[in-house]
């Protein structure tokens, strides 16, 4: 049959090295699993840009204001990005936005926690964003080559996200006690749904031993965690705070640090629609869309009277 | 005929700097080739990436078939002649 030795050619191709393009054949589940990540990191970035508008105009000077717009487009363009990668495997940018709307595709979990303080600003980009670089930079030998390159330049792009994020937290630290009171707050609201931004642990985690196998993930939820804690336990002492586990602490024969568990209840119910502003974060993203339907359709219409009067832009 | 609600895809090439060719970063929809040029500046190019942009629709862009890749490009494969380095000759010769 054409399909077992294309399969053969193909996990040959994935072993070497060599990266799949769009038109390369592919096995059906291979594809999907591609459409389903990346379109869900696609809607993350879009989504994720809510959290963070929300702060913009509150911004306390002209150059916080004019960084957190800059990495608010980022995001969009990240999303962008992504979307265009997804494409390139047979699905539309409509089913795709479908899907989101619909509650069919997930988004990062994270954004559906709300950004209470001015602190959450830093907290989300050292460790929100630090999260999603642990995750993505892996992701830049990714075997699918249109995911790869997007990745490639969104991690270009991410580490700005971090600095800019902790820089917040520095100067916070080093503020007023209200000021301290605040940066320590939103790390811990933000520590534990960041250490869950990494997934379900290794065994309870279906789909890390098929996707290694095809080389589109690197390393396992748990060792990217494991990773985050190690560089996080020691940057908080930078900001002379703390991260809000008891349990955490240097473990001299693993090399790493122990750290408490995680309340999976918690992150399985905001999953499932039940987070703090899910449905707020979802009614956002559909009002943007259908507020912006006529300016599709009149740009789209505009174009077209321009090609019958024949002066193409 | 239905109309079309959808803007179409365009794929976009950058030159980073003077003197280098157009390289392919990615693709975005558009309206038209002027919304094209003006997204992949917004998108391909916010950190000084480029100083000049092609777009294409990607409807007009054909492609080689990856399946006939080695027959497509077998006729190559035995000329190694084409290549400078499959010439004897002495060390002594300099200058070439």
């Amino acid at each position: 049959m054409m399909t077992d030795a294309s399969s053969t050619i193909f996990q040959d191709k994935i072993d070497q090295d060599i990266r799949i393009e769009p038109k390369d054949w592919m096995p059906d589940a291979y594809r999907k699993t591609l459409i389903r990540q990346i379109s869900q990191h696609a809607h993350s970035e879009i989504v994720g840009m809510l959290p963070e508008a929300n702060w913009i105009t509150r911004a306390p000077s002209l150059r916080r204001k004019a960084t957190l717009i800059a990495k608010v487009q980022d995001e969009a363009g990240h999303g962008l990005y992504l979307y265009s990668a997804a494409e390139t495997l047979g699905i539309s940018r409509e089913e795709m936005i479908d899907q989101l709307h619909s509650g069919k595709a997930k988004y990062s979990s994270i954004f559906n926690y709300p950004t209470l303080t001015w602190a959450d600003m830093g907290a989300i980009g050292w460790l929100v964003d630090g999260a999603a670089i642990m995750n993505q930079v892996p992701l830049c030998r990714a075997s699918y080559g249109p995911y790869a390159r997007a990745m490639v330049r969104i991690c270009k792009e991410e580490s700005f996200h971090q600095r800019q994020g902790f820089e917040i937290l520095l100067t916070l630290s080093r503020g007023s006690e209200a000021q301290r009171r605040m940066c320590q707050d939103a790390i811990d609201r933000w520590w534990w749904p960041s250490v869950m931004m990494f997934g379900p642990n290794d065994d309870a985690s279906p789909h890390t031993a098929q996707s290694m196998q095809w080389k589109i993930k690197r390393f396992t939820n748990d060792e990217l965690r494991q990773r985050f804690v190690d560089i996080c336990a020691e940057q908080v002492k930078l900001l002379g705070m703390t991260i809000p586990d008891d349990q955490l602490r240097w473990n001299e024969e693993r090399q790493h640090y122990d750290f408490g568990p995680i309340d999976w209840e918690e992150f399985r119910n905001v999953i499932n629609g039940n987070g703090p502003c899910n449905k707020e974060r979802l009614a956002a993203r559909v009002q943007a869309h259908e507020d912006g339907a006529w300016v599709r359709e009149a740009a789209l219409a505009h174009a077209e009277k321009k090609i019958q009067y024949g002066k193409t832009a | 005929m239905e109309k079309q609600h959808n803007w179409p895809l365009w794929e976009i090439f950058i030159r980073s700097r003077q003197g280098l060719d157009h390289k392919h970063v990615g693709s975005l929809h558009a309206a038209d080739s002027a919304m094209a040029i003006e997204n992949a500046r917004d998108v391909y190019t916010r950190r000084m990436e480029g100083i000049s942009i092609w777009v294409v629709e990607s409807k007009y862009v054909h492609a080689s078939n990856p399946d006939e890749a080695s027959s497509f490009y077998d006729p190559a494969n035995d000329k190694v002649y084409r290549h400078p380095t499959f010439y004897d000759l002495p060390d002594e010769l300099k200058h070439m």
